[in-house]
């Protein structure tokens, strides 16, 4: 019985181990990777993912998926920055970008509830029209050359931590609230194991669906509004490649890409397992094309795993059934 | 057609975990004959095709074909011995053409290059053979339903089996279509080709078949000439078991109507009337596919409605949507527990208050998790839900169980009118006692209670009318004192042909 419970600990929390090991292969590896600097780096770098991969586990809880998120991130600092250089106030900046955000994510949510399209072909071309939208209106140009706008933001820190990483934190706080805490949360899991189930249930699977795209873009639209505190300058070429990090978080965190299955929590461990994992290669002077294979790998990896603990767990908790 | 016997099965049995489905039949079919198989839903007909086209594998017993015994059979095998069978679901490829599905999988080809020509040459000789004059180029998708059945019999026939299992082949067909059926069935017979036929019109067994099979309940009841039956004998066979006594007493009665449905028209059922009242459990007999569900998913609007008019406690009555429904105070409790009932991956708790949350907030938006969990807890009291805890994963409760947290569910939404749909399918005897006193309890608190079931008994005993509905419509209306099975029956079998 032991060994039940130990196996399905680690099925559940066994990735936290896998973090630890990383870590302790790269401390070995470099000898400049274990200090408070380096922890520092790796937040602030896994800060933007990191807020989006909580709108992506909404998405993906739902069975879904949102492949447009780089691209909305991109289009929105793009965004702020112009209204910046138009000499918008800051909050109104704030409030006119993710507003936009949101519509994106919208959009999507009405193709994907209404004509009943699939997730990831609706997403790919809002990510394609994005990216092509974004050099439409900048002329393919970086955009600068306005007041500090959000730098103070990206520059700042309260006790060492930066306020990018403060506000992911604050990000996966509200995630977990709304999924643990409200009725709209527990029809999300609902949807994501039985939408037929939750209909006949009397939920709005429409509105459900509408929500997770809708927040999924609008925290895409934060993370476009980080990047551009830290940069001071919008990029039409920022962004690309969010939505694979986002995602594999997302599933190293124990969600099913079937939907309706993890916890949102486990997500941190995996951000920050994609944040070690790159920063860790960057120290060792590992060059960027092996560390996109490496990426890419642990993506197979990671879905490849989920599906087999889905089996592995069947099989204990049967077994365990059975020798009762 | 000879004595000489093309299969048979001895002590034939097979069982789902503590369900048995097939118990200990022993049945020889003669070469070249049409053997019915008759028997209620449930009576095991399925079953048995199963384990002779080799889909299952059979507990216990052996099956003899052409003189070899075997222990059991697998599709490949079956195959290769000339078994074909035609079932109600088709399996055909909506985009191909017809000439192209009846080839699928054995295409003729000259390598890696399909014979297109041959291909549609041959399909064509085999449907004009049969006196079915169509094109056999056309895509399957094009053709309707009733042609779409005959290209799937033909299909089979177009493999030339010596034995063919043919279920419910005329259930989509109108009479001219059966007219090309029937010619086909006499096509087979003089190529001595045996068939084994399945269907709910009994009319249709007594005009081309030879014997009849009876099963019950799993086990094995007669198996006749079917110039020995009469229509009266071979119901009463496939009914003839005593009602078991076991249902809560008979409640009083309100004259108040709260839902009276008038001409419901949908896509699956037309002309539906009728009325329920307060503190009334009525039934809903009729032969799988008779359009009960579909009429209990219109009124709770899950599937939309075309036509008709339903009032609900005297005020008019058009359910948009379930979230619709169960605002109004309609309930259902779904025939697929699994798939449309439970929630697997939630929790009892989570499933139990699922669809009433926002009884249990706090500041209008955050879930109270103190008043979701007591009002939890006196569900599992009050229904006597087995559980560990009320954080057990719903998918680790037995079926009984499960029905109890759709029904906590259901309940603790308020709502007045009660929808069961097969409410004691799959579940075990003590559990259905329970759920039986449950729905009499909540009748005597005033709910009014429709009850969808295939269990005759069960029907019989539960109910104080009983709504008989086939081919998508209401065909009686028995008071309790008429109720007998053979009425329900005879009535849930009326063809559209006598309709």
């Amino acid at each position: 019985m032991g060994n039940k419970k130990l196996s399905l600990w680690l099925l559940d929390y066994g990735i936290v181990l896998i973090l630890l090991l990383l870590i302790l292969i790269f401390s070995i590896a470099s000898e400049n990777f274990f200090s408070f600097g380096t922890v520092t780096t790796i937040l602030r770098q896994v800060s933007i993912t990191g807020i989006i991969s909580v709108g992506a586990a909404f998405v993906i809880l739902t069975a879904g998926i949102d492949l447009s998120v780089g691209s909305i991130a991109c289009i929105s600092s793009l965004t702020a920055a112009l209204l910046f250089k138009a000499e918008f106030s800051v909050p109104m900046t704030i409030i006119i970008t993710l507003a936009i955000a949101t519509v994106y994510g919208l959009f999507s949510g009405a193709l994907v509830s209404f004509f009943k399209m699939s997730p990831l072909i609706a997403t790919l071309g809002v990510m394609t029209s994005l990216r092509g939208a974004g050099y439409l209106i900048t002329d393919g140009l970086p955009v600068y050359g306005f007041g500090p706008g959000l730098s103070a933001f990206g520059r700042g820190f309260i006790a060492g931590i930066p306020y990018p990483v403060i506000l992911m934190l604050l990000v996966f706080a509200l995630g977990i609230f709304i999924l643990y805490y409200t009725p709209i949360g527990r029809h999300v899991y609902g949807v994501g194991g039985n939408e037929e189930a939750s209909r006949l249930s009397g939920v709005n699977v429409t509105g459900v669906k509408f929500f997770c795209y809708g927040f999924c873009a609008f925290l895409s639209g934060v993370a476009g509004l980080v990047l551009l505190a830290r940069t001071n300058s919008g990029q039409p070429a920022a962004g690309v490649g969010y939505e694979m990090d986002a995602i594999t978080a997302v599933v190293l965190g124990g969600i099913s890409l079937m939907g309706g299955q993890g916890k949102l929590p486990m997500v941190i461990v995996g951000v920050l397992i994609m944040g070690v994992l790159s920063t860790g290669m960057l120290m060792c002077n590992i060059n960027d094309y092996v560390q996109q294979v490496v990426k890419g790998l642990v993506l197979i990896s990671a879905v490849a795993f989920s599906y087999v603990s889905l089996r592995l767990r069947d099989k204990i908790v049967s077994s365990a059934a059975s020798s009762n | 057609m000879s004595d000489d016997v093309i299969l048979s099965v001895s002590g034939l049995s097979k069982y789902y975990a503590k369900v048995k489905a097939l118990d200990n039949i022993n049945l020889a079919i003669k070469r070249g004959e049409i053997l019915a198989l008759c028997g209620e839903n449930g009576a095991g007909k399925s079953t048995f095709i199963k384990l002779l086209t080799g889909a299952e594998a059979p507990s216990h017993g052996t099956i003899t074909y052409d003189g070899q015994t075997y222990q059991e059979l697998n599709p490949i095998l079956s195959m290769s011995l000339g078994i074909a069978a035609v079932y109600q679901e088709f399996s055909l490829i909506p985009y191909l053409s017809i000439a192209e599905n009846i080839f699928y999988g054995r295409e003729p080809s000259n390598g890696p290059v399909l014979k297109r020509r041959e291909i549609f040459a041959r399909a064509q000789k085999l449907f004009d053979d049969m006196g079915m004059h169509i094109d056999v180029r056309q895509r399957v998708c094009d053709i309707g339903v009733a042609y779409q059945q005959l290209v799937e019999i033909l299909k089979a026939v177009s493999r030339k089996p010596k034995f063919i299992i043919l279920d419910e082949p005329t259930a989509p067909l109108t009479l001219k279509e059966t007219a090309i059926f029937l010619n086909i069935v006499k096509k087979l017979k003089e190529a001595n080709t045996t068939i084994i036929f399945i269907s709910h019109r009994l009319e249709e067994v007594f005009e081309i078949c030879d014997r009849a099979a009876v099963f019950m309940d799993g086990k094995f009841v007669t198996c006749k000439d079917v110039k020995d039956f009469t229509m009266k004998s071979l119901i009463a066979s496939m009914v003839g078991r005593e009602i078991s006594g076991d249902y809560p007493e008979p409640r009083k009665t309100t004259d108040e109507v709260v839902l009276e449905c008038k001409d419901l028209c949908n896509e699956h059922v037309h002309d539906v009337n009728f009325v329920l009242h307060k503190g009334e459990i009525i039934g809903f007999g009729g032969l799988v596919g008779a359009g009960r569900t579909e009429t209990a998913r219109a009124l709770f609007g899950a599937d939309p409605i075309k036509s008709g008019e339903i009032t609900l406690k005297g005020c008019k009555y058009v359910p948009k949507n379930p979230r619709h429904a169960l605002k109004c105070g309609v309930g259902l409790i779904p025939e697929d527990r699994k798939s449309q009932g439970v929630l697997l991956g939630l929790v009892v708790r989570e499933n139990v208050v699922f669809s009433s949350l926002p009884k249990y907030l706090k500041m209008g938006f955050i879930i109270d998790s103190k008043r979701e969990k007591s009002a939890t807890a006196g569900y599992i009291k009050e229904l006597n839900i087995k559980t560990p805890s009320m954080e057990q994963l719903v998918r680790n409760l037995s079926g009984g169980n499960q029905q109890k947290v759709v029904l906590a569910r259901i309940l603790s939404t308020d709502c007045d009118v009660l929808i069961f749909d097969e409410p004691t399918r799959g579940i075990d005897v003590g559990a259905k006692q329970e759920i039986y006193q449950l729905m009499c309890e909540l009748a005597n608190q005033g709910k009014a209670i429709i009850m969808i079931s295939s269990e005759m008994p069960e029907l019989i005993g539960m109910s104080q009318r009983i709504y008989v509905m086939s081919e998508g419509t209401i065909t009686a209306e028995l008071k309790r004192g008429e109720f007998s099975q053979e009425k329900i029956l005879e009535m849930a079998s009326v063809g559209r042909k006598s309709a």
